[in-house]
């Protein structure tokens, strides 16, 4: 592997610094002169018509300068509202969530604000809600909506026959003969799993701030993971051009995945378009728990044959996910890139439903729907290794993919890093010897994510002084931009304090796809790397004649232009920099470029996990953590470490104690004392171990990397807890009650 | 469920004397709210639970800050000393271990920074960390009013979640706390599902004192928390003890019989039937620690 200077080097994040004096500027920070505060009136019932919806009261309340409702959304005149993803649902007929948003106000202050609200007049019809996916599953259970027929959502279908459903994806894959690989087997197992509702737990609650100037174009400041997607989504909700709106990229205080919703930012800029006046908005932590999308609970029912000797022959699951009471945010579409990838098995089934309950719609969070769909897999994996008597890594590692195999969805794998990975596990579980003491155990699983890439650009400014400037259009929810600053440092030969990164804003920025799917690093290095090679080209242009060299022979290091043959002739970056700018210079040293349908580099993570139970209790101490994740190559190991024991503290959380209590589809815990995420003190410190199989499609062989760890941990605490216990968890979260219980059953049977 | 809106108006007081506080409570104790440390209050303002009109900060009362320790009067805490100033005093972790392991446990930090241990009695959750411990120790709290001071056992203070037998004119002025006898140990344990920021979902607090020469039990105090409207001693369990040398069969018989005398409750946080599956387990964790503390070979 060659050698680099800046990249591969442990760099703390460059945005530290303003986070952690409180100077950096979120959503929250921004005010404007003038401005008024807006208020959500949101539905008491989980499904409810709406009788009758009388803002008269509001409206005439001193200080109150507009009230709007699903009449005023210009965006809902030609379209479903069912077609407007990510982005509020104002109830129009009916209420399909409790806590959906019926009415906003703005006023001159949040106090009147509040009071407004709550002169709102709406009578309900409650209707019954659907709660469960089986239940709402069923042809006789009546349809949510009575135009959405699976898989056309808001256009009925051609086909006559077609009834509404509650399903609104649904998505099969077969591959091979099931039946004939499950005869080949010696053992089947089949069971099903559960998981919960799950909050993102980001710290900062949602908030935005807009403003409608004369000439009618709307600015924005709100936190989001795409500032281009986000852009698009709110100019079709104001039935507005898309270049009519600009929104100003801020810090984002935790995201993964959560804020690509944007449950304020349309409603901020309609009431500010109404008012003339800049309108803010912002939701309490109760809001937040009620109405920011959570990620989808699951049932998934799996069924495995392997023969004696533990070689897979076949495999089935059909996986439900509940979609809550909006289709837009379909999971099924990740199933099939993500299912069953990591493991060779030639007869394949599988299923996969998104499914509309009476509960807060779903979104995206850290490799969407597969922390749910490898909690099935993985437990189920350690099942049939128990039951063969294998150890569970090597009847993972004699199942494993490797490059040339194809996937379920009939993707040829590329170059991967499955074996080395587990190996590299196994390797390190042989050295720290097996698990001693009572009422301990330790599990093991093995996380897959195909991982997305997006469209990207990039400018590069080479600086009088000799400094760089790099100009991008995608926030930064990860610490995205310190390792791109270690690659623009790394390609001109300078240090990181003189790259310097500009978020741009959408009218200033080049198109970026949002910050999802792993997807930033691994294509946005692609824009910048041809950006900088483009400037560089130019330095090379300007350098050659000065230099008396050609210009194919001139390399970057150290500040300076220099020539290969002889490091005595070069000149500095600064003198290029100025001379471009002379009266006959060339002008500006400005590099650009773009990448778009970049094939993803798959990757896995494995997690291995000690636990000790408290067998009256039921109460779990994670005791140690480790996991080795094939990263392809580590531009910045310390970002990376951190990214592994982030995702693998929001498993352990969902894993243990994480979840929506609901009652009657009204989410009952609205707090982070009751909705319970895991402080410092429920982990321990958890191992890293960055094996670099690098990839043939990103830049130095880098891989994804964010979304990888999440996804082995719930199975690997599962797992482990089984190893403990002797109890199967099947159900999450697996709370100290519902072990004890299970440590009873044990006990009678 | 919780709503957060934003605070109401409400007038701020912040007296520098006890006399000041009182006769500002006689006026308008109906409509005020004392603040100590405010990490309850605030988040039930916060919360719209309560929209006081009025809110009397006591910090800054001198009898309410004294922390002192003597072998005749025992403990003295001041009704506002933080709880981590409290678990700093010497004579906290030399003779009142119990208290001072449940008031390590209260929130974080920050919150034992800030939060009171006569915050955290008023308040009368039943979870209330530190109320087991004080009930074990014949804790009594000395209440203040214009009309002269009063001494309330800590058995007769909590009355229901929330709601404590102080009068709307008085004030809590001190904690005090008997000089534990000789020849006694106990000890707090709760089960929480987050090790911290978490509130109890059960605890525990024993406390023995045994005869010298005999090691039989001569004194026997077992109070619960988070398992009943408010912390409350099990009398019943207590006096299966009294009188006898300990043994493991005992101990069970304790343990299941303070299980009896709970009365839990099922909520998002837990069922009734896990709550006393608690009971049962902490009551026997912490006689068989104390009974360890005080050197006692347990009867097998
Ligand atoms: C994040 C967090 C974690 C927590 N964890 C725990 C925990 O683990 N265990 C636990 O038991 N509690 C916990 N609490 C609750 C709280 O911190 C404690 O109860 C604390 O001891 C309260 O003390 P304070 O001084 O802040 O009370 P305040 O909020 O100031 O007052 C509490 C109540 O007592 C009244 N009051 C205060 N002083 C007096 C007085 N002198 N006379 C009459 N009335 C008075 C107030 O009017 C109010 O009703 C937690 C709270 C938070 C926010």
């Amino acid at each position: 592997m060659a050698k680099y200077s800046v990249v591969g080097k442990r760099i703390p994040r460059i945005d530290a610094l303003s986070k952690v004096t409180g100077t950096a500027i979120y959503s929250g920070d921004v005010t404007l002169p003038d401005m008024l505060y807006g208020k959500v009136c949101r539905s008491p019932h989980a499904h409810a018509i709406i009788r009758r919806l009388d803002v008269t009261k509001a409206r005439s309340l001193e200080g109150v300068m507009a009230v709007i409702t699903a009449s005023d959304v210009p965006g809902y005149k030609n379209r479903s509202p069912l077609l407007l993803v990510e982005m509020p649902h104002l109830a129009q007929e009916k209420v399909v969530y409790a806590a959906q948003p019926v009415a906003v106000v703005a006023a001159t202050s949040i106090e009147i604000a509040e009071k407004a609200v709550g002169l709102i007049e709406v009578e309900y019809e409650e209707l019954p809600p659907v709660l469960d996916v089986l239940e709402s599953m069923k042809p006789e259970t009546p349809p949510i909506y009575p135009d959405l027929y699976t898989n056309f959502i808001a256009r009925p279908p051609t086909d006559k026959d077609s009834k509404p459903s509650n399903i609104a994806y649904h998505i099969s894959v077969n591959r091979g003969d099931l039946e004939a690989g499950f005869r080949e087997a010696d053992l089947i197992i089949e069971n099903t799993f559960r998981t919960q509702p799950i909050h993102h737990g980001y710290l900062e609650p949602f908030a935005a701030v807009a403003k409608a100037d004369v000439n009618g174009k709307v600015t924005i400041w709100t936190q989001t993971q795409g500032v281009f997607t986000a852009r698009q989504m709110i100019a079709e909700f104001l039935g507005l051009p898309p270049t009519q709106v600009k929104l100003v990229p801020v810090e984002i205080g935790g995201a993964f995945g959560g804020k690509s919703y944007l449950p304020l930012a349309p409603l901020c800029a309609l009431l500010a378009m109404k008012t003339g006046r800049p309108v803010r908005m912002e939701m309490s932590r109760d809001e937040v728990l009620r109405d920011g999308r959570p990620a989808p609970g699951s049932v998934t029912t799996i069924k495995i044959g392997v023969t004696k000797k533990g070689y897979i022959t076949a495999a089935s699951a059909t996986f439900i996910y509940d979609a809550g009471g909006f289709p837009e945010m379909s999971h099924t579409m990740f199933v099939r890139g993500n299912t069953f990838s990591q493991y060779k098995i030639p007869n394949i089934k599988i299923e996969a439903f998104d499914v509309l309950t009476n509960t807060v719609p779903v979104t995206y969070y850290r490799a969407p729907s597969t922390p749910q769909s490898h909690f099935a897999i993985e437990s189920q994996m350690d099942l049939i290794s128990r039951a063969l008597g294998m150890d569970p890594l090597q009847f993972r590692i004699q199942n494993s993919t490797a490059e040339g195999d194809t996937t379920p969805s009939g993707e040829i794998l590329p170059k991967v890093g499955f074996k080395e990975t587990l190996e590299r596990m196994a390797e390190y579980l042989r050295q720290k010897g097996s698990l001693q003491g009572e009422n301990r155990g330790r599990g093991v699983a093995c996380g897959f994510w195909h991982g997305a890439a997006g469209s990207f650009g990039a400018y590069v400014n080479v600086n009088i002084d000799g400094t760089v400037t790099l100009v991008i259009g995608v926030t930064d929810v990860s610490g995205s931009r310190t390792s791109i600053a270690q690659i623009v440092a790394e390609e001109f030969g300078i240090p990181m304090e003189a790259v310097s990164i500009v978020v741009g804003d959408t009218d200033t920025a080049p198109w970026s796809s949002p910050s999802v799917g792993s997807q930033t690093i691994y294509s946005l290095s692609h824009a910048v790397y041809r950006a900088c090679q483009d400037a560089k080209d130019q330095l090379r242009r300007l350098a050659s004649p000065r230099l008396g060299v050609p210009a194919s022979e001139i390399e970057f290091a150290n500040g300076q232009a220099i020539f290969k043959g002889d490091t005595q002739k070069s000149i500095p970056l600064a003198a290029l920099g100025r001379s471009s700018l002379g009266f006959r210079g060339e002008g500006p040293i400005v590099g650009r470029g773009s990448i778009a349908g970049l094939p993803p580099a798959p990757s896995v993570a494995v997690h291995a996990v000690d636990v000790e139970v408290d067998k009256e209790t039921g109460k779990v101490k994670v005791l140690s953590y480790a996991v080795a994740q094939d990263v392809g190559l580590a531009i910045n190991p310390m970002s990376i470490e951190g990214q592994i024991q982030g995702a693998v503290t929001q498993g352990i959380g969902w894993a243990l104690m994480e979840g929506y209590v609901f009652d009657r589809g009204k989410v009952q815990n609205t707090t982070f004392l009751d909705y319970r995420m895991p402080t410092a003190t429920d982990v321990p410190m958890i191992d890293t171990m960055l094996v670099e199989v690098g990839s043939t499609t990103g830049i130095y062989g880098l891989r994804h990397v964010g979304e990888p760890p999440m996804v082995g941990t719930l199975a690997a605490v599962a797992n482990a807890i089984h190893s403990a216990t002797g109890v199967r968890l099947k159900t999450l979260p697996m709370t100290p009650e519902a072990i004890l219980k299970g440590i009873k059953k044990q006990g009678k049977s | 469920m919780t709503s957060t809106r934003s605070i109401g108006k409400f007038e701020y007081k912040k007296p520098g004397s006890l006399r000041t506080t009182l006769r500002i409570l006689s006026n308008k104790g109906a409509d005020a709210r004392i603040l100590a440390g405010g990490t309850d209050l605030i988040p039930q303002i916060k919360q719209g639970q309560i929209s006081p009109s009025l809110v009397l900060d006591v910090k800054n009362v001198p009898e309410l800050n004294r922390l002192d320790w003597n072998e005749d009067r025992g403990l003295r805490i001041g009704a506002a000393v933080p709880l981590s100033k409290l678990l700093t005093f010497v004579a906290i972790s030399e003779r009142y271990s119990i208290l001072a392991q449940a008031c390590s446990v209260i929130g974080s930090m920050q919150i034992r920074n800030r939060g009171t241990i006569g915050g955290n009695i008023c308040n009368a959750a039943p979870s209330a960390d530190s109320a087991p411990a004080l009930l074990c120790l014949g804790a009594r709290a000395i209440v203040a009013s214009k009309n002269g001071n009063r001494k309330i056992n800590l058995d007769d203070f909590f009355m229901a979640p929330g709601k404590t037998s102080i009068g709307a004119d008085e004030l809590l002025v001190e904690i005090e706390v008997p000089t534990p006898p000789a020849h006694s140990a106990g000890c707090y344990m709760r089960h929480t599902t987050r090790e911290e920021m978490d509130i109890a979902v059960a605890g525990v607090a024993s406390f023995l004192t045994i005869a010298p020469r005999s090691k039989k039990l001569k004194e026997v105090r077992i109070a619960l928390g988070a398992v009943a409207p408010t912390p409350l001693r099990v009398h019943g369990a207590e006096a299966l003890l009294i009188g006898k040398s300990v043994t493991e069969r005992i101990i069970e018989e304790v343990a299941e019989e303070a299980a009896e005398e709970a009365k839990p409750i099922s909520d998002i946080r837990a069922s009734a039937e896990y709550r006393r599956e608690l009971v049962k387990v902490l009551t026997r964790r912490t006689l068989w620690k104390s009974c360890e503390m005080l050197g006692i070979e347990i009867q097998r």
